[in-house]
Parts: structure tokens; C-alpha cells; sequence
């Protein structure tokens, strides 16, 4: 945020999803800056997670649109949103089960470098790729795991390598949906210290969706609210905490 | 105006058919995700075991070998379909693609076991007389085997549809069809759910194959396999799950399918089918009444 | 693959590439010598169907696609072939130039239909269009197809050399040359980069879109190389047996395939060999069997389900989808070091 004004990456107008006529999410327009630690809070069932779909197209919405690095993206799908720089993790780790801990790195490393219609080639002797899957496993600290299965993996240890194959991609924005969500308690200060360092030491913009509040005090740049599938406020965290509405969809009468 | 009457009819008793296998598999495939190769299995193996009771009354009146037959046809289709439930698939719970495996064995098993035991070739099955005699409509001579599949497809489609909207069960089934987990953190047994589908979808092959021989007046190894293949088409036409979408696909192919048979060539008609098919694909890859997800 | 494994292998293939020399008569295994036309005729079929099974499972095991159409592209490669040769009288080189076409373009087209469905919709849509082509073949179109009866080559369209029973050695190694070919391109293909995504898709296709690939292209492409390498074998087949039948089209083959590449062990391409191989000898042994006195003389009850083939592998086939999932190939693997 060096220019005067910071720029926006992602932004969201009246973004809204109906199915059967049941509102999911409901007008939702939101301002993603670069370089910022935005964090989507909100109870369960809020619509964070479905909110996420609708920006990585894995779902469509009906209503509203998504732009992107100043492209509407809002009806492209997630390996177009992929290719121009935004990367996302799932709730529940989706890594390839079958194949080895390197193996889905190498297969995002392949993705971003090319090379992934040469059916002739080999594989495993693609040097580029391999370097940078090594790589981007370092970085999350799994470099002694690269030939175990990555079904055999303990869950802390999935969820650093959905951070390493989407680093692989090397996206401009990050999307983590609920990156501690599942891993156990002693595990959730170096997921915390790993978000942190692919926000500030690799110049990330992150996009994330917690639901706990003390994780996210100290880390975030900002927050967002979500309740009822509306976004309820967006500020700094601090405000955030002493807003009123917040404190009652957070902690008042449950519907 | 006579032929297109009886082309009308003719298509119009085709489609009941497909119907009576097209409302079990869809009810089975939205519920439990399962692709029932089975299905043409029960509607043979009724079939046969309604022409076997048949033929062991032969000094009974016709009308009630004929009454019999189908109740026979019924009852070893649900029960038939029950047993696959609970033996074949229930223990490959949330192993889909074996599931379906397990059925593809189990149609190749029985369909060839029916061979071998009653001969590759069609089988003349004994219908009361007034069945094979026709009534006018539209100045057109329509066979009362085709008004009388009608009518028993229809009755089906009543019972199905008050079933699914008034009763309990209906509700679960429909609920689970929209979202299975969801019924299932509801704390509802959704097993027995996906047996009763089973049953009922059973049931309805059953009377379909005993319907199929007094249409055609034969029993014949290999129906089974060729009426489940457009009953499928009819399924993804008609929207998984859909029993309503299922009953106007099956109109629409089976009058489709009647009418090219006759104005263009034999087999003509079967292939339009498939066509219909990928135009539909093309335009709603998820049907016509069905969701696209 | 461990060095000793390697070594069996070359053996095998040296051995499998000789045969056709070696006069030697095992009882019990095959009726006559291994070198007398009937046997190598069942080796050559046990090839062809060792390769199609190869390929099937380059859909099924690979990008975890369960398609059930495959049958079609190998009927496309066994009536394409025929007609061209038996009813129109082209070359071979000419027949076999067009079936190539045909067998890149009917995929490519009926596979960018089917694969907008995924799962078992995707299942119900192969199987349609494999229904259609059925039909059609059996329909017999201004007499190309010869309907139910089949087509047969007649002696003078193929050059001699793959004609006769004293030339059956030479259409037994194209069927060897086959299965070593389609093996090798399946291996190449699976472990290449986008055999890799192929893979990848199996496991999580969403998560695929996600890397920025797009799973449809991928799986158009996996599609279309096993549709094609499906036709090259229903060409040989077609030279062993002399003409193309029916029975090739229909939904019961496409079955059967599912049936080989399931014994043998989904996702394993020397299980899915292994699988062809076993299953197509089965069934030719099991009718032999059906035909023995011994089960002929036997009360209906047993006698009947034992004279049927298809039975007694669907039961074996159940079985194992029940209590071996992994198939032959898995249950091996444990007992084998083939992996180092």
C-alpha cells in the first residue's frame, strides 16, 4: 500500500445467490485491497463458505457481479479465475489422496509453469516443476514428507500442503476458507505464523474466513461480518469488536 | 388421422412402460447416487415368474392367470429388489462406483441364468381375450393391452405422487433426494428409506415386465436390457429424481419413438431417441426438471 | 519395478514373441500345441482384449470416468475396417487410413456431449450413444452393416499374409505387436504431465479447476486417446476373426470390459492386462466346460447355471467388487515386490 489510496484487487457488487427461492447470500458488495489481511467472520451458516464459492466460481451466483483485477470474472470458471491469480484452499483439505505429498505439488507447479498437454513427456522429469514443488514445500515446512502418500498425512500436515500447492501457483490474491478448521490445538499457532508469512514475507493478499475471533486479533487488516448471508459491517478489527451489531448477531438472541 | 391415433396410443403405452422402470431408477438414483444396471434384471426375473404362475394355472380362466401373474410379477420384483438392497448394496455403503458395479454383475449374472434356464427365445404369454381385441378410437383399432399399460401406468404415477406428497416416508425420500445429509443430521434412518426405493422401484419393473409381455404377448430374455437402456434416457431427460419429469419423458420418447419407427424406418425411431438426447444435453445439462448441480 | 521383475517381464515377451515356433502341448491349459492355429488364435483374442482392457481403463482407472460406451469405438474399429474392405473393396492401407479418422473424429464429437454430465449421468450417456450405434449396426443401413448376420471379410480383401490357417501366426503377432504397443502408449500417456492431472481429476476434480487446469479438456483428451486405441484393437480383432459381428456392439460388451479391468485391479495397467487375459480365457474355457459331459449329465439345477459363463462371472465379478477390492492385480501386488 505504497500509492496514494490503496488499489482494489477483488470487489463484489450486490453479490447475491438464490436456490429455490431460499437466499444464501444476499447483497453482498465488498472491496478487497492489495496487500491487505481481510477476514470474513461470521456464525455458522453465515454464508462465508458459499460466499468463497461464488468468488473462485465454483458455484454461480444469481445475482450481481465479480471483478478481478479489473476483469468481470463473475460467470468464469475456477481455472480461468485460477490463471489470473487467485488461488483458494477448501474447508476440508482437498488434496489428491492417492498421490504423493510432492506429487500434488508438482501437479500445481505443472499448472502454473505449463507443459501439462505434453503427453509424451515424462512427468517425473520435469526439472522446473520439480524445483518448484520443492520448493514450495520448504516453505510450509514438509520437505521430509515429499514421497509419503498424501492420504497418510496427519490432518495439520494436509492442510500446510493445500498452503504449498496453492503457493505453487504463485496467485496475487489468496482465498483460505477456515485454514485451522480441524487441526489440532497445538497446531494452530503455526498455521497462524505460516498465514503470516505468506502475507507479509510473500506480499499475499489474503482473503480468509475464520470464526474464531482471538485467531484473527493482531493478524487481520480487517474484518468483515457475515450473518443471515449479508455482509453486517467491514472496519478494523478494533471497531469491529466495539461495533453493537456485531456483538449481538455474535453473541444475542440465535435467530 | 386413424394411424396417428394408433401411433399415438401405441407410443403412448411404450412410454407408460419406460415409465414403470423410469420412476424406480430415478427415485434410486436421486436418493442414493445409485446407477441400478439391476433394474433390468428385476423386470425380467418378475416377468418370468409371472409367466410361470401362468402357466401353472392352466385350468383356471384366463382372467385370473392373467390377475395372477401380474401380482406375482409385483411381488418377486419388490421382493427381488428388496434382497439387492440389503445384501448387494448396503454393504458397499458410500463406495458409489462399486455399488453400480455390483449391479452390472448381478444384471449379467441373472439375465443369463434366465437364459439358461427358459432358452434365448421369446415365450408366448397367455392373456385373457378381450385384451387382444381392439376398441375404436379416433376410427383407429387400438389393442386394449395398449389402453390397459396405459391405465396401469397412470394409476402407478397417482400412487407414486400421493406417496411422495402426502406421506411420511414420501417426505423423507423427498427431502433425501434434495439434500442426504441433511436428512440424515435430522437424525432419520435414511437405510430404511433407500430400502423401501428399492422396493417400490422393484415393484414397479415387476408390473412393468408382466405389462411388456402382455403388451408384446411374450416373455423375452433380453427386453429387460434394452427397455432399461431408454428408461435411462428417460430418467436424464426427465431430471434425476424427478418422478413427475420422468412421467412426460416417457411420453415423449416412447410417441417419438413410435412415430419415426413408422413414417421414416424401423429403427429410426431408437436412434432419434439418443439424438433427443444429446440435444437435450446440449441445450440443459441437467434435464428438464432437475437440478443442475 | 524391481531388476528381477524387469528380467521376468523380458522373458515373457521373448517368449510370447516365439511361441508361434514352439511345439510343445500343455494339457489342460490349451486343447492343442501352442503353436497350432486354434491356440494361437485364443492368445491372439486373449491379446486383443488384454489391450482393450488397457484402454478401458485408461478412462475408468486413470481419470476415474465410468463410461459405458467403450464398446462403441471398438465396433468402430472393427465395422469401419470391415465395411471399407468387404463392401466398398478399398486397400487396407485405405480402410485402415479411414477408420483412424472416424475413430478420432466420433469421439472427440461424442465425447464433448457426454462429458458435459459427470458421474452417473455421464454413465447413462455413454451408454445411450453406444445403444445408438447398436442399433444402427443392427439395423443393417443400405446393407453395410449385414444387421444380425454380421459381416464376413471373404478371403480375397486382406493381403494373403493374414489370411488362412496357415498365416494365423502372423495375425498372432500384430495381436502381440498390439498389446505391446497399446501398453507402452497407455504407460507414456499415464505418466506423463497430463496423466498426472488425469489423475488428479479422479481424485478431486474441483480442486483441479482450482490449480488452474481445466478438467475438461483433460478429460475430452484421456477420452479420446482410449476411444482411439480401443478402435485399433477392434481392427485386429477384426483380423482374427475374420469379420465383425454384432455382439461387439452391444451394451453386454461394454460389460464385460468393466468386468476385465475390475478382476484385474481398477487404476493398474498390467492388471488391467492381466484382467483381459484371464477374462477372455475364462470365457472361452467355460464354455468348453458348459459343453463336458461331466456337466451336462449333472440335474438342471446345478447344470444350468454352470453352462452359463456370463453367470458364473458375474458372480466372480460381484465377489470381488464385494471382497477384493483392489481385483487380481491387488491381491498380487501384495505378494509380489513390484514396487521398489
Amino acid at each position: 500500500m505504497t500509492e496514494t489510496g490503496p488499489r482494489t484487487v477483488l470487489s463484489t457488487t450486490s453479490l447475491g445467490l438464490r436456490i429455490r427461492g431460499v437466499t444464501i447470500v444476499d447483497d453482498v458488495s465488498l472491496d478487497v485491497n492489495e496487500g491487505e489481511l481481510l477476514v470474513i467472520i461470521g456464525p455458522n451458516g453465515a454464508g462465508k463458505t458459499t460466499l468463497f464459492n461464488l468468488l473462485s466460481g465454483v458455484t454461480r451466483p444469481t445475482s450481481g457481479k465479480v471483478v478481478f483485477r479489473g476483469d468481470d470474472i463473475t460467470t468464469a470458471p475456477p481455472y480461468v479465475r485460477a490463471r489470473r491469480g487467485m488461488g483458494r484452499t477448501f474447508q476440508t483439505s482437498t488434496i489428491f489422496a492417492e498421490l504423493s505429498t510432492l506429487e500434488n505439488v508438482r501437479l500445481a507447479a505443472q499448472a502454473h509453469l505449463g507443459g501439462s498437454d505434453h503427453i509424451w513427456a515424462l512427468a517425473d522429469r520435469q526439472q522446473a516443476a520439480l524445483e518448484r514443488a520443492r520448493a514450495a514445500l520448504a516453505s510450509v515446512g514438509l520437505e521430509t514428507r515429499e514421497r509419503a502418500k498424501a492420504a497418510s498425512l496427519s490432518h495439520g500436515e494436509k492442510r500446510k500442503l493445500d498452503l504449498a500447492i496453492l503457493l505453487c501457483g504463485d496467485p496475487r490474491l489468496v482465498l483460505l476458507d477456515e485454514p485451522t478448521a480441524g487441526i489440532a490445538v497445538e497446531d494452530v499457532p503455526e498455521m497462524m505464523t505460516l498465514i503470516r508469512h505468506i502475507h507479509r514475507d510473500q506480499n499475499k493478499t489474503v482473503l480468509m474466513v475464520e470464526h474464531r475471533m482471538d485467531l484473527i486479533m493482531g493478524l487481520a487488516d480487517r474484518m468483515a461480518v457475515m450473518h443471515h448471508g449479508s455482509l453486517l459491517a467491514v472496519d478494523t478489527p478494533e471497531r469491529i469488536i466495539a461495533n453493537e451489531i456485531v456483538q449481538s448477531a455474535y453473541l444475542g438472541d440465535p435467530l | 388421422m386413424t394411424t396417428i391415433a394408433l401411433l399415438l396410443i401405441t407410443g403412448l403405452g411404450l412410454g407408460a412402460l419406460y415409465f414403470l422402470i423410469a420412476a424406480g431408477l430415478s427415485l434410486i438414483w436421486g436418493l442414493m447416487r445409485v446407477l441400478n444396471f439391476a433394474h433390468g434384471a428385476f423386470f425380467t426375473v418378475a416377468a418370468y415368474a409371472g409367466w410361470s404362475a401362468s402357466r401353472l394355472l392352466t385350468s383356471s380362466p384366463a382372467e385370473l392367470r392373467w390377475a395372477v401373474a401380474v401380482v406375482v410379477a409385483i411381488v418377486v420384483g419388490g421382493a427381488f429388489a428388496a434382497l439387492t438392497e440389503v445384501l448387494l448394496i448396503r454393504p458397499l455403503y458410500s463406495r458409489h462406483v462399486g455399488q453400480v458395479l455390483v449391479t452390472v454383475g448381478l444384471a449379467l449374472a441373472t439375465i443369463s441364468l434366465v437364459q439358461g434356464g427358459f432358452g434365448s427365445d421369446p415365450q408366448p404369454f397367455a392373456v385373457p381375450d378381450w385384451m387382444t381385441n381392439t376398441s375404436s378410437i379416433a376410427g383407429a383399432g387400438i389393442p386394449n393391452t395398449r389402453l390397459l399399460v396405459i391405465v396401469f401406468a397412470a394409476v402407478v404415477l397417482a400412487v407414486l405422487l400421493f406417496f411422495l406428497q402426502r406421506t411420511r416416508f414420501g417426505l423423507i425420500v423427498r427431502a433425501g433426494v434434495e439434500n442426504r445429509d441433511m436428512v440424515q443430521a435430522l437424525g432419520i434412518d435414511v437405510q430404511r428409506a433407500f430400502t423401501l426405493v428399492f422396493t417400490i422401484g422393484g415393484m414397479a419393473a415387476g408390473l412393468s415386465g408382466i405389462l411388456a409381455a402382455t403388451y408384446y404377448g411374450t416373455v423375452d430374455p433380453v427386453r429387460g436390457t434394452s427397455m432399461l437402456i431408454f428408461a435411462f434416457i428417460v430418467v436424464i431427460i426427465g431430471g434425476l429424481g424427478s418422478v413427475t419429469g420422468s412421467a412426460v419423458a416417457a411420453v415423449v420418447v416412447g410417441v417419438l419413438q413410435q412415430f419415426l419407427n413408422f413414417y421414416a424406418a424401423a429403427g429410426v425411431g431408437d436412434f432419434s431417441v439418443v439424438l433427443l438426447l444429446a440435444v437435450v444435453l446440449l441445450v440443459r445439462p441437467g434435464g428438464f426438471s432437475g437440478s443442475s448441480t | 519395478m524391481t531388476r528381477s521383475v524387469r528380467i521376468g517381464v523380458a522373458v515373457l515377451l521373448v517368449v510370447l514373441a516365439v511361441l508361434p515356433f514352439v511345439g510343445i502341448t500343455i494339457p489342460g491349459l490349451f486343447d492343442g500345441a501352442l503353436n497350432a492355429p486354434g491356440t494361437l488364435n485364443l492368445l491372439g483374442m486373449c491379446f486383443v482384449f488384454g489391450a482393450l482392457a488397457v484402454t478401458y481403463d485408461i478412462v475408468f482407472g486413470y481419470v476415474g470416468l465410468l463410461s459405458f460406451g467403450h464398446a462403441l469405438y471398438f465396433a468402430t474399429g472393427v465395422y469401419v475396417t470391415a465395411i471399407a474392405l468387404a463392401r466398398w473393396h478399398w486397400s487396407l492401407p485405405a480402410a485402415l487410413a479411414l477408420t483412424v479418422v472416424v475413430s478420432l473424429v466420433l469421439p472427440l464429437v461424442l465425447g464433448a456431449i457426454c462429458l458435459r454430465m459427470r458421474d452417473i449421468p455421464f454413465a447413462m450417456v455413454t451408454l445411450a450413444f453406444a445403444q445408438a450405434g447398436s442399433i444402427l449396426v443392427m439395423q443393417n443401413p443400405f446393407g453395410l452393416t449385414g444387421g444380425e448376420e454380421g459381416l464376413a471379410l471373404g478371403g480375397d480383401v486382406l493381403p494373403s499374409f493374414l489370411v488362412g490357417v496357415v498365416n494365423t501366426r502372423n495375425v498372432y503377432w500384430v495381436a502381440f505387436a498390439l498389446i505391446v504397443v497399446v501398453y507402452v502408449v497407455a504407460w507414456r500417456a499415464v505418466n506423463s504431465p497430463p496423466g498426472r492431472v488425469w489423475q488428479a481429476i479422479r481424485e478431486n476434480e474441483r480442486r483441479v479447476g482450482v490449480l488452474g487446469l481445466n478438467p475438461y479438456l483433460y478429460k475430452l483428451g484421456a477420452f479420446v486417446l482410449s476411444a482411439f486405441l480401443a478402435s485399433i484393437c477392434g481392427v485386429v480383432y477384426l483380423l482374427l476373426q475374420g469379420g465383425a459381428n454384432p455382439q461387439v456392439t452391444t451394451a453386454d460388451f461394454t460389460l464385460a470390459l468393466l468386468v476385465m479391468v475390475v478382476l484385474g485391479g481398477v487404476g493398474t495397467l498390467w492388471g488391467a492386462v492381466l484382467g483381459g487375459l484371464a477374462y477372455e480365457y475364462l470365457d472361452f474355457r467355460l464354455v468348453a466346460l458348459s459343453n463336458a459331459p461331466a456337466v451336462q449329465s449333472l440335474p438342471a439345477l446345478l447344470r444350468v447355471p454352470l453352462s452359463e459363463p456370463l453367470f458364473l462371472l458375474g458372480v466372480l465379478f460381484i465377489v470381488l467388487v464385494l471382497f477384493v477390492p483392489g481385483g487380481l492385480g491387488g491381491a498380487l501386488r501384495r505378494r509380489l515386490p513390484l514396487r521398489a
